[in-house]
């Protein structure tokens, strides 16, 4: 542990089926509500039972950005647990498991390890899942919280299922603490109490609850993962909110559907990954040609094709810069964090609502599907909300043409139902009053017209939303340019560079498209050494901020094996490129999952 | 431009004609194809109903017979191929309240987009959908379609067609569409009050018309539909009785049938059962955001 500030990390691993989820939440929980910042990842793979899972959750009395580097508790569920991550426990940390079936190997000098006699505590209970709570019991003598804190979650946690199922997981908790107290020897650092309750989310969450607050009352998707959670946000709030979401036959609806329901006036939204978005892709183009706004999110997971389902990357940047065939505008984003997420889609809306046209939110797997705290004051349920020249009552007077060509290139847009509006929209190439142009009536100059009319929208889009920020000191010895997600890891990486006397800044890029060139160029120009970071083998950002400043970075560090970044791999590849070893970087992933 | 006219019943109504739903511009269609009776008969349809024109959304997807919305006075969405139906449905859900006749062909309705087309019937969306069947791709000058008879000579099977074609009226009727037809654009007074019947028809209505193309479909044009269409009505044809329905679809001979095939009243449609739509009114006109007691519901379930 850091001195001075608790930062601490657990890790939970087993087999998918033995309940890694339950005691996971159940301690996020209590370190939430204990006031504690909290990042969880959870390592699984497209399995519902076997494989291996390894939920590990790191717990600061401080804002906390990624899952960090090291271990301080583990607590294994099956031997494989034990055989793949006793490695990783250096001196100090604690290794919980149940001795009656399962052997530890060789601890580090300093690890303690501490064998839970399942059977004799559980009175030979033959409810496999009573050892996940027996080694709650214990971790939380390890960390040492009262014995009642557990108590009030466990109660909370299955008092649906009824008292006796309360009673028995009570029971065994209290058998596992009481054998902590006796056997083991708590760390150190208590956990500390913070300021005030966190609340906890998924990244899947605070991006549909961006939409519920951005006025969303269209949902649809198709289940994909790691976007699926978007789905069941939406489908559990849904009544109490009057959004109608559809789970529908394919992506290729979905983002028809949500098409039509944005043309006829609500705000709508569908999130998807990469083959999903793969099939929406021509939609998109339809929403570009037609002037809709609507917004497609695409949690990204490795690929390409079916790819590594349940596992990290950020490999379709140029998917979303050349969704659907033609030269048109789409807004392109990317949020940092689940905070940044949730923000992003009212933001989001409110832009395309201005400039009539589709935008695109690339997340991926980390953001998504990653557990983090929040604290709940700073989540503005109540954002601005701009919808741009949107006609939805009155009557006109005659002469209403829906692309009428104006200096912005923005032209009214009235919603279907309204007298005097009446228009058809066309994915054809039309003329300001909507007339086709596409067939007999083709016209080089009307066609240049409406290209250039659209372009224009995007002349000072730029200028709508917010410029990145360096973060950290201008004049630092190397700045680590990311995009998206690995905001999070990178501002860990900092700390871990001071540590190694290297300064450093950080220049976090959300938005993509319109993506502010010169603010980029003129911070990176006075940067002493730029390094890009990303989770892709080819360099995507990389590839397309030269495209489009011509600007190249002194060097890279990419991860490709579908694990996040880890603090110490951007790090490690900072030092040795510093050093002038290498500049270009790929961290070897050490935690087998 | 638009009808001013008020249909809502004020005294200051006046009565609509099938004039008030023509389009800014004359169709391109061929001389003789089969689309303008389809046009004629929803213009008169709706003229019948007395419709306002910017109650109507049309929606379509590619092809000859997709160019409709165009042709005809209303709200109007060219959409992709084979995409009309989910646009549709999206446009439907977001405002109940309009009128949504969704218009196309059979390459674009019951092949690129015979998923949708699936999915639509059996979730009972309120809509009305016309398939110009004319049994050819048209806009791509002559290939086989999903409704080709076995044996057809087109650019892409000059040999003959060796599949067997798809039969929309029995695929509807199984797929759960609760109003299902059959028109001939030859006759389009025929074809339009099957329209009126499928606009008042609160479910998915899908009325497959034959329509002509007199320029790449030589085996199905007038002169074979003409003598072949008896109409179900002047059989004492049972429109509730499925069984009945589907062994008169099957017909293809001498006897060819047109009308309704089948008609079941009292399904609930996906906009009823949806609570979301119970009361408020269409989504598109509800406030934007969300309640003080919504968002303290939504940020107490996360601590």
């Amino acid at each position: 542990m850091s001195p001075g500030i608790f930062d601490f990390a657990l890790a939970i691993g087993g087999a998918a089926g033995q309940g890694i989820a339950t005691p996971g939440n159940i301690l996020a929980q209590i370190f939430a509500r204990r006031g504690l910042h909290i990042n969880a990842y959870n390592a699984y793979q497209s399995i519902v039972r076997g494989g291996h899972i390894f939920l590990t959750i790191r717990v600061r009395d401080e804002p906390v950005h990624s899952h960090g580097d090291k271990l301080d508790l583990l607590l294994c569920l099956n031997q494989d647990t034990m055989n793949r991550h006793l490695r990783l426990m250096g001196p100090g940390s604690r290794v919980l498991f149940s001795s009656d079936d399962i052997t530890p190997g060789e601890a580090a000098d300093g690890a303690e390890l501490c064998g839970l006699p399942i059977a004799e505590l559980t009175n030979n209970s033959r409810n496999r899942l009573v050892q996940n709570t027996v080694a709650l019991g214990a971790a939380m003598h390890l960390l040492s919280l009262d014995f009642q804190i557990l108590k009030d979650r466990t109660i909370a946690r299955f008092s649906r299922q009824g008292q006796a199922v309360v009673d028995e997981n009570l029971g065994v908790a209290r058998a596992g603490y009481e054998h902590a107290v006796k056997n083991f020897t708590p760390f150190p650092v208590p956990a500390p109490e913070g300021a005030k309750p966190q609340a906890i989310w998924t990244g899947n969450e605070a991006l549909a609850m961006g939409g519920a607050a951005a006025g969303v009352k269209f949902y649809a998707a198709y289940p994909m993962s790691p976007s699926t959670g978007v789905l069941h946000w939406m489908a559990q709030n849904a009544r109490e909110l009057g959004i109608m979401v559809r789970q529908v036959e394919d992506e290729i609806s979905v983002a028809n559907m949500v098409i039509g329901a944005a043309h006829a006036g609500t705000r709508a939204m569908c999130a998807t990954s990469g083959g999903g978005f793969a099939l929406m892709t021509e939609a998109i183009g339809m929403a570009g040609m037609m002037e809709i706004p609507c917004v497609f999110i695409d949690v990204q997971r490795a690929g390409p094709s079916t790819g590594v389902p349940t596992k990290t990357e950020q490999g379709d940047l140029w998917q979303a810069l050349g969704a659907s065939q033609g030269d048109f505008e789409r807004v392109i984003v990317a949020p940092l964090d689940a905070l940044d997420a949730y923000n992003t889609i009212p933001e989001l809306f409110n832009l395309l609502d201005q400039i009539q046209c589709p935008g695109i939110v690339i997340s991926d797997l980390l953001i998504s599907e990653g557990t983090t705290s929040v604290d709940p004051n700073a989540i503005d349920t109540h954002p601005l909300i701009n919808r741009g020249e949107l006609i939805t009552e009155g009557a006109s007077q005659g002469n209403y043409m829906r692309y009428k060509d104006t200096e912005t290139g923005v032209s009214p847009r009235a919603i279907p139902g309204l007298e005097g509006y009446v228009h058809v929209v066309a994915t054809d190439e039309h003329d300001e009053d909507s007339l086709l142009l596409s067939d007999e009536f083709t016209n080089p100059l009307k066609r240049r017209k409406m290209v250039e009319k659209r372009a224009r929208k995007f002349q000072d889009a730029a200028t709508k939303v917010a410029p990145p920020a360096l973060h950290g000191p201008a004049d630092a010895d190397v700045t680590l340019i990311g995009w998206g997600s690995t905001y999070g890891v990178i501002q860990d990486a900092i700390e871990g560079l001071a540590a190694e006397g290297i300064t450093a800044n950080h220049l976090p890029i959300k938005w993509i498209v319109p993506l502010h060139g010169q603010a980029i160029s003129e911070l990176m120009g006075k940067a002493k050494h730029t390094i890009i970071v990303e989770n892709n083998y080819s360099g995507q950002f990389a590839r397309y901020l030269r495209s489009e400043t011509g600007l190249s970075p002194n060097g890279h560090i990419r991860k490709y094996d579908g694990e996040p970044f880890m603090p110490h791999h951007i790090v490690d590849g900072v030092v040795e490129q510093l050093a002038g070893k290498t500049d270009h970087t790929v961290p070897l992933q050490e935690i087998m999952v | 431009m638009t009808t001013t006219k008020d249909t809502t019943g004020g005294s200051a109504n006046i009565e609509l004609t099938a004039k008030d739903y023509k389009g800014h511009i004359d169709p391109d269609w061929c001389p003789g194809c089969g689309d303008f009776g389809v046009l004629n008969a929803l213009q008169r349809a709706c003229a019948e109903l007395q419709i306002s024109p910017h109650d109507i959304l049309t929606v379509s997807g590619i092809g000859c017979s997709s160019n409709f919305p165009g042709y005809f006075n209303a709200y109007g969405m060219h959409t992709l191929h084979g995409r009309s139906l989910a646009v549709a449905t999206g446009a439907k859900m977001a405002n109940h309240e309009l009128t949504v006749v969704v218009t196309g062909g059979d390459g674009d309705g019951y092949g690129i987009g015979g998923n949708h087309f699936t999915h639509t019937a059996r979730r009972n969306v309120d809509l009305t959908y016309l398939v110009m069947n004319n049994q050819v791709y048209g806009l791509t000058t002559g290939q086989v379609s999903p409704t080709s008879r076995v044996g057809m000579k087109t650019k892409s099977t000059p040999f003959g067609s060796i599949e067997t074609p798809l039969n929309p009226i029995t695929s509807a009727i199984m797929n759960g569409a609760t109003f299902v037809a059959r028109g001939y654009s030859g006759d389009p007074r025929h074809l339009a009050n099957l329209i009126k019947q499928a606009i008042q028809h609160k479910g998915f209505s899908l009325i497959d018309i034959f329509s002509p193309c007199v320029t790449f479909n030589h085996d199905n044009d007038y002169d074979f539909f003409k003598p072949r269409i008896h109409k179900l009505e002047d059989e004492g044809h049972d429109t509730t009785d499925w069984k009945a329905a589907c062994e008169k679809a099957m017909a293809w001979g001498d006897t060819i049938y047109t009308g309704l095939f089948l008609k079941r009243d009292g399904e609930t449609t996906l906009g009823e059962a949806e609570p979301v739509l119970r009361e408020g009114g269409p989504l598109a006109h509800r406030p934007l955001g969300l309640t003080e007691e919504q968002s303290n519901r939504i940020i107490t379930r996360m601590l």
